[in-house]
């Protein structure tokens, strides 16, 4: 064969193993409930979930819970999925500042004895995407 | 009162831009006709360039309206208002221009206007280019100003215009409908994050690189499209490695204002954005490099039309990626939607259809030869080079563009629920590792074959100097990290060894090549330089990143879970003010807050600043004093500069030495907590500091419950667990704040208490003004003691005071030693003096149009090593 032809193999082979580790590797975004299944299922792959924060009549924060002073890198709280799922959550890191003004949160991790572990929190708040409101004191 | 003729000659230019952009383009096409080259006939080229001069003209005036408008605080604007504001200084200004959407097309649309018109007189000695490669230039300038148009027709809007006014912008709201001339006081602002050194250089260098990625393009296609197959890849050449430079600097102006600004904990995250311009630069490497393997062997031609047509289109992708809002969930610093989204795609369809359509109508006709490359013939290993650099940028987009896939599949009516790898690091690692070590073998062997004999005794000659010294040296390495202390780890894990040694091995490949050809012509030796800034970069990118080391360990003895051990992060630790927390070999505290102020060098202790109403003037409660000398008095107002940002002082203390970081946060209303790192940097390694989270300022602070005490002079207290004692009163004629009268009476305790770090001195105010009795507490913030004046027996002359108590001040942080990283930022600068070297070379190339001049080759290569 010529060498032209052995690059050209080994380029699609090398291509084809991209693909399939990238597939392999991909995440995916799923609800509370199938994250449990995969823990019960021994599957320990890290997925996204995408929720809300669970919050009574008056608009307040339920479930939270963060005291530095026990232990800075312990933060936990409650998450709603979009099916309405509740959901506690672990985060092994400070609180995010702004947390209790987001709208909406991405979590990564995976499902550990009855709780989440979360490695990352993508946070949305109103106001890095809702357009400025401007009032006449400014 | 609002000014609209600026906007509107600003929105003017724009229009005349676009026009002028399409009759540039048009007359350029009809100047690159075959019948009206052979004619002679110039008039068709003399209108183009008119038109284009028009179009560059009309260019720098919206440059110079929007830049007025952000100067000149005209908040009726919406891009002004959202963008700047009042207290910004000039080079943050700067900032603002390309901080948002419409200011980044306009930096990228006035580069395209300064490289036009140097090709346009470049053309002036090569007339056969001008025209054809023009024509393209002043087509993309026809999509690219369109971006920016702002013009509604119908039920279409095409583009969106930075002159919008907030009327316009916001017509729900309701301070409008009340007064349609309402103009807003301040703005609010430039994101706290791009107010940063790095942020003002890195996305004009980047755009410069955007841009210089259209030129060997319009090479391209004017070759195509005149049957010039093989002329176009001289004046191309100098061009491509110019984008290439200046593309890959940009994107290390980027790494380093990472590194230096945000807290991702370094300076490269495989953030969707990220990854978007560093794989058109990989394709546009290896695009460089077989453009020069033709230029010796006459092979590669179709290859080199393929990469170059595909590293600007990958640029295209990079912007629609970047700008359209598709990345939504995936990024953290992405454009958001302007509605450009359809727009942005029709430019890249339109550019992709029309390369591609013609690269396959001219195919056959691309001259190529069928002979086989011998195994010991360097341009051999070019082609491999450049099909490892293809195939690690194609791992790159492929994991990339996955929002892409939902999005698409979406379109067709398919539900997918794929996200990015969970671990982005580990996954892009997997592939990029290994591409670092093949080029780094690859940069050593194809330098050796370039410019040695191309057979098998001569190689072996050339590469046994080489291998010898990457042998000794690496084994040194080794043993001295694993046996000996010398290194601040262990160089055991086979696969960075694998690298280590690879990249040595280029390292001292290269450096054999410049030896030799030291004693011929330095210039020649460019790609042995940029080959070598390569190697140390991936040197560097493997011991800060492999071998990065988190100093933070939270030591706690808190156990919550035996199940949760393996998951387990404790990187972040608890300062309490003044208190030392051992860290690695450090022994660290937290000492106070600062601030900057104008006028004085470093920071300013909180604890001497009285704020005033005015949040950007406070009052010097003591003497400001900087190594003994004296910048402001006691009394003095203060111009602070970005109140918004406080400096947390954190001492290291160790046995060799002690040093000071100021690592910053900000707790910003729209953005949450940010913080950047505070960085030393030693010879070896960086120590890198980040604060994690601070008490939130927005809760009110939570004061115990108030003691009274009844003190006369001399008396000693104990005030959470500290000794104070009251030396008595004294009148004051002047309260920081307060207009005092005639009639009024100030009176202020005097406190001395003993802190672990110092004694502190407080004076608590009573004061009588306007017949009423008024208070002005005392606040030891070091101490968490705040101290309040309460009334005076002047029977029994005693005072009484009131005590409150609270939590002390405390950060947590986050630390990390990052080997070696110095290795990195060197090696940028060696590969792109390289780089400039190889310009300088190809340009007196192509002038002096000798024909036979020896290439050489590079190969270059970024990878994430973690």
């Amino acid at each position: 064969m010529k060498k032209s032809h052995i690059i050209g193999i080994v380029v699609i082979a090398v291509a084809i193993m991209i693909i399939m580790t990238t597939a392999g590797d991909a995440s995916t975004y799923v609800s509370f409930g199938e994250a449990i299944e995969r823990a019960q299922d021994g599957n320990s792959t890290k997925v996204h979930v995408v929720g809300r924060l669970k919050k009574d009549a008056k608009g307040h924060i339920v479930g939270m819970q963060y005291d530095p002073l026990i232990d800075p890198n312990y933060f936990a709280f409650t998450l709603v999925d979009t099916n309405r799922f509740e959901q506690q959550v672990v985060y092994y890191n400070p609180k995010p500042q702004d947390f209790e003004r987001s709208e909406q949160v991405v979590i990564t991790g995976n499902m550990q004895n009855n709780v989440f572990v979360a490695d990352k929190i993508l946070l949305k708040c109103p106001s890095k995407y809702v357009e400025k409101e401007v009032t006449a004191s400014l | 009162m609002i000014n609209t003729l600026i906007g509107d000659l600003g929105h003017l230019s724009v229009i005349v831009a676009f026009v002028a952009a399409i009759v540039a383009s048009y007359a350029y096409f009809m100047a690159s006709r075959q019948s009206v080259q052979e004619s002679g006939d110039t008039s068709w080229r003399t209108m183009a360039r008119g038109a284009f001069y028009v179009h560059g003209v009309a260019v720098i005036a919206v440059v110079f309206i929007l830049f007025n408008i952000i100067y000149e605080h005209r908040y009726e604007y919406y891009y002004a208002w959202s963008h700047s504001s009042n207290h910004l200084p000039v080079y943050y200004m700067i900032s603002c221009f390309w901080e948002g959407q419409e200011g980044s097309f306009l930096l990228w649309i006035f580069w395209h206007v300064a490289l036009g018109i140097t090709l346009i007189n470049f053309g002036k000695k090569n007339k056969v280019w001008e025209a054809p490669v023009m024509a393209t230039f002043s087509f993309v300038q026809i999509f690219l100003t369109s971006m920016i148009l702002g013009v509604v027709i119908g039920n279409f809007k095409l583009g969106s215009s930075p002159f919008i006014l907030m009327r316009d912008f916001m017509t729900d709201a309701p301070v409008f409908a009340m007064d349609p001339n309402f103009v807003p006081q301040d703005g609010t602002g430039l994101n706290p994050l791009l107010q940063n050194y790095w942020m003002v250089i890195h996305p004009p260098t980047l755009f410069l690189g955007f841009a210089a990625t259209l030129v060997p393009f319009a090479f391209a296609i004017a070759g195509l499209w005149k049957g010039k197959f093989t002329e176009w890849i001289r004046p191309a050449l100098p061009w491509s490695h110019f984008a290439a430079v200046v593309l890959g600097v940009g994107i290390m102006m980027g790494a380093y204002w990472a590194y230096e600004t945000l807290n991702f904990g370094g300076y490269w995250n495989w953030d969707p954005v990220e990854n978007a311009v560093y794989i058109p630069w990989l394709v546009l490497v290896g695009a460089i490099h077989v453009m020069i393997a033709y230029r010796r062997s006459k092979q590669g031609l179709t290859a080199s039309f393929i990469l170059v047509i595909t590293s600007f289109l990958l640029i295209l992708y990079a912007t629609f990626l970047t700008r359209s809002g598709i990345l939504g969930n995936a990024s953290v610093h992405s454009f958001t939607d302007l509605g450009l989204s359809g727009q942005l795609f029709t430019y890249l369809a339109a550019f992709t259809v029309l390369a591609i359509g013609l690269l396959v109508y001219r195919w056959k006709e691309i001259p190529s030869t069928e002979k086989e490359l011998s195994t010991y013939s360097a341009e051999f290993w070019v082609f491999i080079g450049a099909v490892v650099l293809c195939l690690a940028a194609f791992q790159v987009l492929f994991t990339t563009s996955i929002p892409v896939y939902n999005s698409f599949l979406g379109f067709i009516g398919i539900e997918t629920n794929a996200a990015l790898p969970a671990d982005q690091i580990a996954h892009y690692t997997k592939f990029q590792l290994w591409a670092g070590v093949l080029i780094a073998i690859l940069t050593g062997v194809g330098q050796l074959l370039w410019w040695k004999k191309a057979n098998k005794n001569s190689f072996k000659d050339a590469i046994t100097m080489p291998l010898m010294l990457t042998l000794l040296f690496s084994a040194l390495v080794i043993i001295l990290s694993n046996k000996f202390d010398i290194l601040p780890f262990k160089l055991d894990n086979p696969v960075y060894i694998t690298l280590f040694v690879t990249s040595l091995f280029a390292v001292f490949a290269n450096l054999s090549i410049i030896l030799g050809l030291l004693q011929k012509k330095i210039t020649l030796s460019g790609g042995a330089v940029s080959h070598i800034g390569i190697a140390m970069m991936l040197i560097g990118i493997l011991f800060s990143s492999g071998y990065s080391n988190i100093i933070s360990q939270n030591a706690s003895g808190l156990l919550y879970s035996r199940e949760f051990s393996d998951e387990i992060n404790r990187d972040n630790v608890l300062l309490w003010r003044n208190t030392p927390v051992q860290m690695d070999k450090y022994q660290v505290s937290f000492r106070g807050q600062f601030q900057e102020v104008i006028g004085v060098p470093g920071y300013v202790n909180k604890e001497l600043l009285f704020p005033t109403a005015d949040e950007y003037k406070a009052i010097a409660r003591g003497d400001i004093k900087v190594k003994d000398k004296l910048y402001f008095k006691t009394g003095d107002t203060l111009n602070l500069l970005s109140p918004e940002n406080t400096f947390y002082e954190v001492a290291y203390k160790n046995d060799e030495e002690e040093f000071v970081l100021y690592p910053r946060a900000q707790a910003n209303p729209n953005m949450g907590l940010l913080a950047s790192p505070d960085i030393k940097h030693f010879a070896s390694k960086d120590l890198y500091t980040h604060i994690s989270t601070i008490p939130d300022p927005s809760e009110e602070k939570d004061w115990g419950e108030l003691k009274e005490y009844d003190v006369k002079a001399g008396d000693t207290l104990i005030i959470n667990d500290y000794v104070a004692v009251f030396n008595g009163i004294e009148r004051i004629q002047q309260v920081p704040g307060v207009q005092l009268a005639g009639e009024d009476v100030a009176v202020q305790a005097d406190f001395k208490i003993m802190g672990e770090r110092k004694n502190y001195h407080a004076h608590p105010v009573l004061m009588i003004k306007d017949q009423m009795m008024g208070r002005i507490p005392e606040v030891v913030e070091d101490l968490g003691i705040r101290l309040i004046f309460m009334n005076i027996d002047t029977e029994k002359n005693q005072f009484k005071i009131g005590v409150n108590v609270t939590q002390k001040d405390y950060i947590i942080l986050k630390a990390m030693e990052k080997p070696f990283v110095n290795i990195l930022w060197i090696g940028t600068i060696v590969m792109s003096i390289g780089f400039v070297m190889a310009i300088v070379r190809r340009n007196q190339e192509g002038n002096s149009g000798e024909g036979k001049a020896k290439a050489k080759s590079k190969k270059e290569k970024e990878v994430q090593v973690a």
